[in-house]
């Protein structure tokens, strides 16, 4: 099977992870939305490795895979937090931060 | 150059003759009210002490034969760094001597009169204080051995003629006319220390002896502008044409002030400093010429002025500022002139201190009214004050046998020996010094009384009439003793050197002429002053006198080609710092601030915004790189 075909299947994922990420105002599914896009790049690194035929690609997706799992914890942390006082995940509620 | 020689005997105690004043002013100064009872007799005392330590250096002095009469004593060395050098020293030469002795005893008779006239100030220990540090700094400028430490005194009575214009700084014209004279003495004073740096730089010293042995040296340019640079200095000092300004208003001060400050002594100092520096002049003639132009230029103005003001002071102060002129003119004539700019120096010296003494004298018995239009037939009430005056009169007139006689006659002796142009504008300088002389005898002492209605004159107390008294004494006789017994043109002659040319007229003859125009000029002023009734009101007078009674538009002048010019820089400097420096530091300010209340905006706190920005950012970036790649 022609290897180019999983980075096409992966440019597809992050797109559809962006995506989800812009038009998405539940804060959980936009956090799926990350992940996805993550998974994508992960599927590029490693279709990238078998193309070239080293490991730098596959070693590369194990430390996204890493860095998402502990992206995880601290995110799914906040996101808790924030729907305990507001009552809502809403992504666009929260907006104190700003100018 | 003559050799120093050191210093014993007597002379070892010149550092004390500066001492001793500069004690009393320390003393006085800031002893605060402690001393108010006795401070101004230990003003007087310490002055007194000083003159007697003059006389007795002078007879001392006059036992030595003529090359071995300068004195050289060294203190210690006060300024140090690289190559330059000036030492804390002295030199008493005859030059020095005659100045110490004027300094010391004319002094010591203003501050005995002092004593009398400002008895009902409050201030009189501060005053007295201020007049012990001018006859320090007088005694330094003229005792000093190199230009650095003549700088020090020419600044100390800068100071103090400062301080005592301004002794009365509660009237605010007083004030205005001390910050006057300062400034335009400061003008005067960067001549004199460009002058200074030029000679460390040509000479690699500012010692009198350095600098005079090696003048020959020099070149002929740098020279001419030593003495030009000395010669603005002068200039500012001894009120002389551009400078003149001050002086009038200078009458602010106390009449004492006037008599010892602005007449006899601080304002003689550019004399001294263009007479001790003959040996830099004989050299730079365009100097020298210069010298004369601004000499002859004063002599005019200063008649004119006095010939027009009917403030006694005021009329004096421009007397003196012709009579300077008359010294300054000599000292330009060279070897010729030196000696006799002493003489008159010294002559009026003595008798315009009388004279200002006198009008202070009057102005006492005048409740301190100084309009001569308000005066008037004062001969019999002041008897003493009229002799004095008339003393002080007749030989700044120059009549035969009074000190002036002498001393202008040799001027213009000298005068005529270089060229008849200038020897005849000094003649008529002399008609005009007649004339306002009469002028203002006629109108204070003779004629019909026009004082104010609770006026009543009176004679002076007897501390001030001695030192009137002794003052025309030596205005009677000063001219004849220096001239006939003291030799002067033979004391001097070792420090400043003499000579005379040949003369277009006889002397005889040139007597002759001079009394005469003076007495033309002296019977005008009679005329028009003493035989016609005086009016109160000043008539409107010709052009000439209006601009006379304005100072011949000196202030004008200043304020047309100094004043208004610098406001303008200033002002033009002020708005281009507002406006063009300030518009830019502010305007860039302002674009910052303004550019970042626009773009904080973005900052709104939608997170899926700032994800959007992200993205497309990242899609740039790509594209960028994208494109990099393929092309």
């Amino acid at each position: 099977m022609n290897p180019a075909n999983y980075v096409v299947l992966s440019a597809v994922l992050f797109s559809l992870g962006a995506i989800g990420v812009l038009v998405r105002r539940n804060a959980i599914i936009v956090f799926m939305s990350v992940e996805l896009m993550l998974n994508a790049a992960n599927l590029a690194f490693v279709a990238f490795a078998r193309m070239n035929g080293n490991l730098d690609g596959q070693v590369a997706a194990f430390f996204v895979m890493v860095v998402a799992a502990a992206e995880v914890v601290v995110g799914l942390a906040i996101i808790v937090t924030i729907f305990r006082s507001r009552r809502s995940a809403s992504i666009d509620e929260p907006n104190l931060l700003k100018y | 150059m003559i050799e120093l020689m050191p210093a014993e005997g007597v002379f070892s105690l010149i550092w004390v003759l500066i001492a001793l004043p500069l004690l009393g002013a320390g003393i006085l100064l800031l002893g605060g009210r402690r001393t108010n009872s006795w401070g101004p007799y230990l003003g007087v005392f310490t002055v007194v002490g000083s003159a007697v330590l003059a006389v007795l250096m002078l007879l001392a002095m006059m036992g030595q034969p003529a090359e071995e009469r300068s004195v050289g004593q060294t203190l210690f060395t006060w300024v140090f760094a690289g190559s330059f050098q000036a030492d804390m020293a002295f030199q008493l030469d005859q030059l020095s001597m005659v100045f110490v002795l004027l300094i010391t005893i004319v002094g010591s008779l203003i501050h005995i009169y002092s004593i009398g006239y400002m008895s009902h100030d409050v201030d009189k220990r501060k005053f007295f204080g201020y007049l012990n540090l001018f006859v320090a700094a007088m005694l330094l400028l003229v005792l000093a051995n190199n230009y650095f430490l003549l700088y020090v005194g020419w600044e100390g009575v800068g100071l103090a003629s400062y301080l005592l214009i301004g002794f009365w700084q509660i009237k605010p014209t007083a004030a205005a006319a001390a910050k006057k004279a300062f400034i335009i003495n400061r003008v005067g004073d960067v001549g004199l220390s460009l002058a200074i740096m030029v000679m460390f730089v040509t000479f690699g010293s500012v010692s009198f002896q350095d600098v005079f042995g090696q003048s020959g040296e020099a070149s002929e340019g740098t020279l001419t502008a030593i003495g030009l640079l000395l010669l603005l200095a002068a200039c500012g000092k001894s009120a002389q044409f551009p400078l003149q300004a001050w002086l009038l208003d200078a009458m602010e001060g106390p009449t004492p002030v006037s008599a010892l400050i602005h007449a006899a002594t601080m304002v003689t100092a550019g004399v001294y400093l263009i007479v001790r520096s003959n040996a830099v002049f004989d050299r730079a003639v365009w100097a020298a010429a210069a010298v004369v132009l601004v000499g002859l230029i004063t002599i005019f103005m200063g008649a004119i002025i006095g010939s027009a003001k009917d403030d006694i002071k005021k009329s004096l102060a421009g007397s003196t500022m012709s009579q300077i002129g008359y010294m300054i003119f000599a000292a330009g004539l060279g070897p010729i002139g030196y000696v006799f700019a002493i003489f008159h120096l010294l002559t009026h010296g003595v008798f315009k201190a009388g004279l200002f003494l006198g009008a202070g004298s009057v102005m006492h018995g005048m409740k301190d009214n100084v309009n001569m239009r308000r005066y008037g037939a004062l001969r019999g009430l002041m008897v003493i004050t009229f002799v004095t005056f008339l003393a002080g009169y007749l030989a700044i007139m120059g009549i035969p046998p009074f000190a002036g006689f002498w001393s202008k006659d040799e001027i213009i002796h000298a005068a005529f020996e270089r060229s008849w142009v200038i020897g005849a504008a000094a003649i008529l300088g002399a008609g005009i010094t007649g004339f306002y002389m009469t002028r203002m005898v006629a109108m204070t002492f003779f004629g019909k009384a026009r004082w104010e209605d609770d006026v009543h004159p009176h004679e002076s107390p007897a501390v001030m009439t001695v030192p009137l008294v002794i003052l025309a004494l030596g205005s009677t006789f000063l001219g004849m003793a220096l001239l006939f017994w003291g030799n002067i043109e033979s004391w001097l002659e070792p420090v400043v050197g003499f000579a005379s040319g040949p003369t277009t007229l006889s002397s005889i003859t040139l007597m002759a002429i001079t009394l005469v125009v003076v007495l033309v000029g002296a019977f005008i002023g009679w005329r028009q002053y003493g035989a016609n009734p005086v009016p109160i009101e000043a008539p409107r007078g010709n052009w000439l006198t209006r601009a006379a009674r304005r100072d011949l538009y000196g202030d004008l002048v200043n304020e047309v080609v100094i004043v208004r010019p610098s406001f303008a820089l200033a002002r033009w400097l002020a708005w281009f710092d507002s406006a063009w420096i300030d518009g830019i530091v502010n305007g860039s300010a302002a674009f910052v601030g303004g550019a970042a209340g626009r773009i904080r905006r973005t900052q709104s706190g939608f997170a899926r915004s700032y994800a959007l920005s992200m993205l497309g950012g990242a899609v740039l970036i790509v594209a960028a790189l994208v494109l990099v790649r393929l092309s």
